[in-house]
């Protein structure tokens, strides 16, 4: 290191200081849907645009019936997603069909839309082997469970695309409290050292289950854990869709430029449980909070500069909630239609090489079960 | 054919691989320049690249991920793991990841990741060095795990592991990197996973194991000899999964059997071996099966591997008990 005095304990605490303020929070549109940042305005087409806000309100809608149809016993694990369309869909608007998305339990709207069919979405949820029997072409791997896992495996698809010479990029989600996990660090630190083409978003809603994100970390903020692996973080607001699509938008470029990962913190929040199996938020969420957030609601935001522009009125939300209803309707009545899992099929994609002896066995076993 | 050490037999089935199929890529710690700690991957960056065979950061749990996430770009990847003591770090990617992938995406995804790494006592290493730790990895549906004895098996059994479609832990015993030479032919050869191997044939006992205990029990097989007793040694070569025929094979010829790990009685893999020899030839046992194994305590502090790990004399002992029964 070079030759400089002695850090006095408040050199050190002004040195914090200096780096937090190197995260100030992204914004384009403000709750009033106001453009407040007009240099960073990406260049979309009225048609994008319009495209964008439809995703969005079919998202929400998918959430809505997802959550009414778990209720009634149709759908299984099921993490809600209201509020965090702008911190999902506009970052996934901002990729190409051969970028590589590896998501998190509750990024099912990201694979959705990258072109996993929606009646698979609901097959995986509720535990059927066909939901995640990915189309080819469509470059997803199923929701991770394990917290950390999809940020080590994102590092080596991007370190894949990059030994490939592929111009595209791998991306990944988790939540504030997934900053905690080692694998978190381990994932942005190997993508910075063989600058692998990435993308780690944080997506920050202030809430792992019933934990605050205080109690995760003393840092302000978490875009600011990029420093330890040496690559460049940006916060961002993630009720904003124009900010989470510029962010990402450049996180891209710079990748397939050869530049290495950018891990982006979205600011944003879920108005639902953790999920549906039995989190009560009233618990540990003041209706302060959630109001105050409400507020903040992409969708109003967006409607609003929409709105303004003359490029979106009722009708046209309507029509989408009526195609979003339809669409789940026959997703669901597809995923009905499946056939009911049976314990061969489960033996037969376990290995691609012949069965191993006890497996064949036990194959026996139960084809004889199966046939009475 | 050549004289070889296991490791270099090891180096060489590599080699084979990284020649034969541009996907294969070898990484881990240390395994570049240095050509790894035990020199396991030797001349290979320079022979293939740093494209080919490269360092990692220190960091065993983004290792098993980098695996993962090169599978799903078409790879088909050579992680090491520095030894096998540190599988800790990186039981997720194996056990949670890895293992799982083909399953959980209804075939769509595979894993054809080869796991290699050091273990095994006799050679007074640091902590966490030397744990036997395959008991674990036999418990986890969705990968093979294999532990090579003789140079020759460790070369055929590289390639086909390396060449599997699926998940394979190679691990290998320290002890026996360097201990003997044998005949190791130069071209490409492949051993079925699986498939164990009967490296002493006899008729009084079976005496099944793997891994040092394979030697220990050659040994021992001697000693019994000069007593009149005749004793079958198989190496099961992969201990999951288990070559059952060939077991029961011996077990039906000669009537008695005992099961040799180098691992704690209560880990490992005899247990498994010796429940299936219970289910399927109950009626041609003469004793019931006995294992070697070591005791139940943590791995011992290097001046006691000694008085701690099993070798030949406890074979005999055991297999003296159950020839006498």
């Amino acid at each position: 290191m070079a030759s400089k005095t002695k850090l006095t304990p408040a050199d050190v605490v002004a040195h914090l200081a200096k780096i937090e303020d190197q995260f100030e929070t992204l914004q384009i549109l403000n709750e009033e849907g106001e453009v407040v940042n007009e240099s960073a305005m990406p260049n979309l087409s009225n048609e994008q645009l319009q495209e964008l806000m439809r995703r969005m309100v079919y998202t929400r809608i998918l959430d809505q019936r997802s959550i009414s149809l778990n209720r009634q016993g149709r759908l299984g694990f099921y993490a809600p997603t209201a509020g965090q369309e702008a911190s999902q869909l506009a970052s996934q608007f901002a990729l190409e069909q051969e970028d590589f998305i590896l998501p998190g339990y509750r990024d099912v709207p990201q694979i959705i839309w990258h072109g996993l069919p929606l009646y698979q979405a609901f097959l995986w949820s509720r535990g059927h082997f066909e939901g995640m029997k990915v189309p080819e072409g469509v470059n997803v791997l199923h929701p991770q469970i394990i917290i950390g896992a999809q940020y080590v495996q994102t590092t080596g698809v991007a370190l894949g695309m990059k030994k490939r010479g592929t111009k595209a990029v791998a991306v990944t989600y988790t939540g504030d409290g997934g900053s905690s996990q080692g694998d978190f660090y381990e994932g942005i630190n190997f993508a910075g050292a063989y600058k692998a083409p990435a993308i780690f978003f944080i997506q920050n809603n202030k809430f792992a289950i019933s934990t605050p994100v205080e109690k995760q970390t003393a840092a302000k903020t978490l875009a600011q854990k990029a420093v330890s692996a040496g690559i460049p973080g940006i916060q961002v607001d993630g009720m904003d869709p124009l900010a989470v699509y510029v962010a990402t938008r450049d996180a891209r470029e710079r990748a397939i430029n050869g530049e290495g990962p950018t891990l982006i913190e979205t600011l944003t929040y879920r108005y639902g449980p953790h999920t549906m199996a039995g989190d009560d938020p009233t618990r540990y969420r003041t209706a302060d909070l959630d109001n105050e957030w409400e507020k903040k609601d992409p969708l109003v935001r967006f409607r609003k500069f929409l709105e303004k522009k003359g490029l979106w009125n009722e009708e046209q939300e309507s029509e989408v909630i009526e195609q979003a209803k339809d669409d789940i309707k026959e997703a669901i009545k597809k995923a009905d239609a499946a056939p009911k899992q049976k314990v061969t099929d489960l033996m037969s994609i376990m290995y691609e090489e012949e069965m191993p002896q006890n497996l064949k066995e036990q194959y026996e076993l139960y084809k004889a079960k199966e046939s009475k | 054919m050549a004289q070889m050490t296991m490791i270099q037999a090891i180096t060489d089935a590599m080699r084979t691989e990284l020649r034969n199929d541009p996907n294969v890529l070898v990484f881990g710690e240390d395994v570049g320049v240095n050509g790894g700690v035990f020199r396991a991957t030797e001349g290979l960056q320079n022979e293939f690249g740093e494209d080919r065979v490269f360092d990692t950061p220190l960091a065993e749990s983004g290792i098993g991920g980098l695996a993962v996430g090169l599978s799903l770009q078409g790879f088909r990847p050579v992680p090491e793991i520095q030894f096998f003591g540190f599988v800790f770090e990186v039981m997720d990617s194996i056990a949670g990841q890895l293992a799982r992938l083909r399953y959980r995406s209804g075939g769509r995804y595979t894993a054809p990741v080869t796991i290699r790494s050091p273990f095994g006592g006799g050679v007074h290493t640091p902590d966490m060095h030397a744990d036997s730790l395959e008991g674990l990895m036999a418990q986890t549906p969705g990968v093979k795990v294999v532990i090579p004895s003789t140079p020759y098996d460790a070369k055929g059994l590289l390639i086909s592991s390396i060449r599997d479609n699926d998940t394979v832990i190679f691990l290998e015993h320290m002890k026996l990197y360097r201990s003997f030479r044998q005949e190791v032919p130069e071209e490409e050869y492949t051993i079925p996973l699986g498939k164990a191997d009967v490296k002493r044939e006899g008729k009084d006992i079976s005496i099944i194991t793997y891994g040092a205990m394979v030697h220990e029990s050659l040994k021992a097989a001697e000693e019994l000899e000069k007593e009149g007793y005749s004793a079958e040694v198989i190496d099961l070569r992969t201990v999951s999964p288990l070559d059952i025929e060939t077991i029961v094979a011996s077990v039906e010829k000669t009537g008695r059997a005992i099961v040799v790990q180098e691992a704690q009685k209560q880990a490992g893999i005899a247990a498994t071996v010796v429940a299936e020899i219970n289910d399927r030839a109950i009626l041609s046992l003469e004793a019931p099966v006995l294992r070697v194994a070591a005791p139940d305590t943590v791995f011992p502090f290097p001046q006691a591997e000694t008085v701690w790990l099993p070798n030949y004399k406890d074979v005999i002992e055991t297999a003296k008990k159950v020839l006498t029964y």
